[in-house]
């Protein structure tokens, strides 16, 4: 702790170093979880609407239901009456409802939704299904708005590719950064690294005490880097809980494993720059 | 001490070269040091004397020919053993090479924590080398807020504070008025009474004419003259 506290400065940067490294990765790994999770749900959502023509009876609706439900990837099939979808339509908008009330007739058409087996969700299946669907005769239309979350999911998955890469560029970059503060600490002693080693000090007792600064400065600049993620999560959850409703988007911050291992990292991070330091400057030296 | 060890020598060297690049720091040095010596290297600037301490302690290696030292071959000593040949010597310098923010009593006992000594242990040694020194009363000041003379005679009592049985000392009073000289030099006296070599490496002709003692002269790195002299001589 003396030598910490004999080198501020350069024990300071090297916190601030591990701190924002920490910040930046754990920044990125909250984003992708948060975005998994939105995803997971909008997964769940995926359907297909198939809007019936006018005047079917209830024999053609039974037929297209059968239809439907033979065909391949298909796992449940709902029918929403025009009735049904109206009430629905006065829930969503209460605060319109003047404008519903003044309607004459229900201008909404019946339909069955159609509900995919989830290793069925990808975007040619979905589209494959909604053409055969559409292609009865009893349909009037379909509607398949969420397909696009298909193509998002493969450049989600490019994206978490490239996030992982960029988390392990920045280990290198993290471990290069220390183990260069730490070898400019150890160049500011290094008189006093000489002095010891020619009093007969080991070279053990020359590396544990920067050894447990650097597992100290890990564990602090992990710690600091994840409060600061912690403040940051929570400007940003409330200010979106603010703008929407806590049902389309709820932000939820690293579990406590997680942010568990990420102070082990940083522990490991600040080791391994002293490692890396100590042995090039003992062997130079 | 007995007889024998008396008339056997701590430090020989055989045929020592060492060389920088193409010049020779050293060439065909061959000398004995016996036990409880005083021996003063001296000779001009850059005749080797710093060099030939140097070796001693391992601090470099001969480019050829042996060393011994207390019956040890250097050349033979692995990297991971030297730091127990250091613990040997007691090393003092002209520049003292006190590590500055550490106190004079941190400094002394340094010395005895490399090597493992029991804190109770250190505290006690520490403190009667440093009285010995008559550092005592300035034992938790810093390097830089004692004179030149209190600071080599910190240099001192780390030296000697782990009981060594050879002191090299580098020109220890280069930098030190004459009366802060004879302090220095009357502390490594009383050292040696007490059974240890004591080997400088000198070009002070007050100090060499003061003491009984061997004198090995070095000139361009080859041994010129040695001998027995007394202060008559």
């Amino acid at each position: 702790m003396k030598d910490m506290a004999d080198n501020m400065f350069i024990t300071i940067v090297t916190i601030v170093t591990i701190a924002l490294s920490i910040l930046i990765a754990s920044a990125g790994g909250l984003l992708f979880v948060n975005a998994g999770d939105v995803m997971d749900g909008w997964k769940k959502g995926i359907r297909i609407m198939a809007y019936i023509k006018p005047d079917v009876n209830q024999d053609e609706l039974d037929q297209v239901r059968q239809s439907i439900a033979t065909m391949a990837g298909v796992r449940e099939i709902r029918f929403i009456s025009r009735q049904a979808a109206l009430e629905d339509l006065k829930i969503q908008m209460k605060r319109q409802m003047s404008l519903i009330d003044n309607l004459e007739i229900n201008p909404l058409p019946d339909a069955y939704e159609i509900f995919m087996s989830p290793e069925e969700q990808s975007f040619e299946k979905i589209e494959t299904l909604a053409a055969r669907v559409d292609a009865l005769s009893a349909i009037d239309d379909v509607e398949y708005g969420q397909a696009w979350i298909g193509r998002f999911t493969q450049v989600f998955n490019l994206f978490k590719f490239i996030g992982i890469t960029m988390g392990a560029l920045f280990f290198m970059v993290t471990v290069f950064i220390i183990s260069n503060t730490i070898r400019l600490a150890l160049y500011s002693r290094r008189d006093e690294i000489d002095i010891m080693r020619l009093v007969g000090a080991t070279d053990a007792f020359i590396k544990i005490p920067s050894f447990i600064a650097g597992l100290i400065q890990g564990a602090i600049g992990g710690t600091a880097g994840l409060i600061a993620l912690y403040i940051g999560y929570l400007t940003i959850s409330a200010n979106i809980e603010r703008n929407f409703s806590s049902y389309v988007v709820h932000i939820r911050f690293l579990s406590w494993d997680v942010a568990l291992w990420i102070i082990v990292y940083s522990i490991f991070v600040g080791w391994l720059g002293c490692f890396l330091s100590l042995k090039q400057f003992l062997k130079k030296n | 001490m007995s007889e024998l060890q008396k008339k056997h020598p701590i430090v020989r060297m055989f045929h020592v070269y060492k060389r920088y690049g193409p010049k020779n720091a050293l060439a065909d040095v061959s000398i004995d040091i016996d036990f409880n010596e005083w021996a003063f290297i001296t000779g001009p600037s850059g005749a080797g004397k710093s060099t030939m301490l140097k070796l001693m302690y391992r601090g470099e290696t001969v480019s050829e020919g042996q060393i011994l030292v207390d019956g040890t071959n250097l050349l033979r000593v692995a990297q991971r053993q030297i730091p127990l040949l250091r613990r040997k010597f007691g090393v003092i310098f002209q520049d003292f090479k006190l590590i500055q923010n550490k106190t004079a009593y941190e400094n002394v006992a340094l010395v005895l924590e490399v090597a493992g000594v029991k804190p109770q242990l250190i505290r006690k040694k520490v403190q009667t080398v440093l009285r010995q020194a008559g550092m005592d009363d300035k034992m938790n000041q810093y390097p830089p807020s004692l004179s030149g003379g209190e600071q080599q005679r910190v240099a001192v009592a780390r030296a000697i504070v782990g009981d060594p049985k050879i002191i090299l000392a580098d020109e220890p009073t280069g930098s030190l008025d004459s009366k802060s000289a004879g302090i220095i030099m009357d502390l490594l006296k009383g050292y040696q009474s007490r059974g240890a070599t004591i080997i400088i490496a000198t070009h002070d002709k007050e100090i060499l004419s003061k003491t009984s003692q061997r004198i090995i002269y070095l000139e361009n790195g080859r041994v010129m003259d040695q001998g027995i002299r007394t202060s008559m001589d």
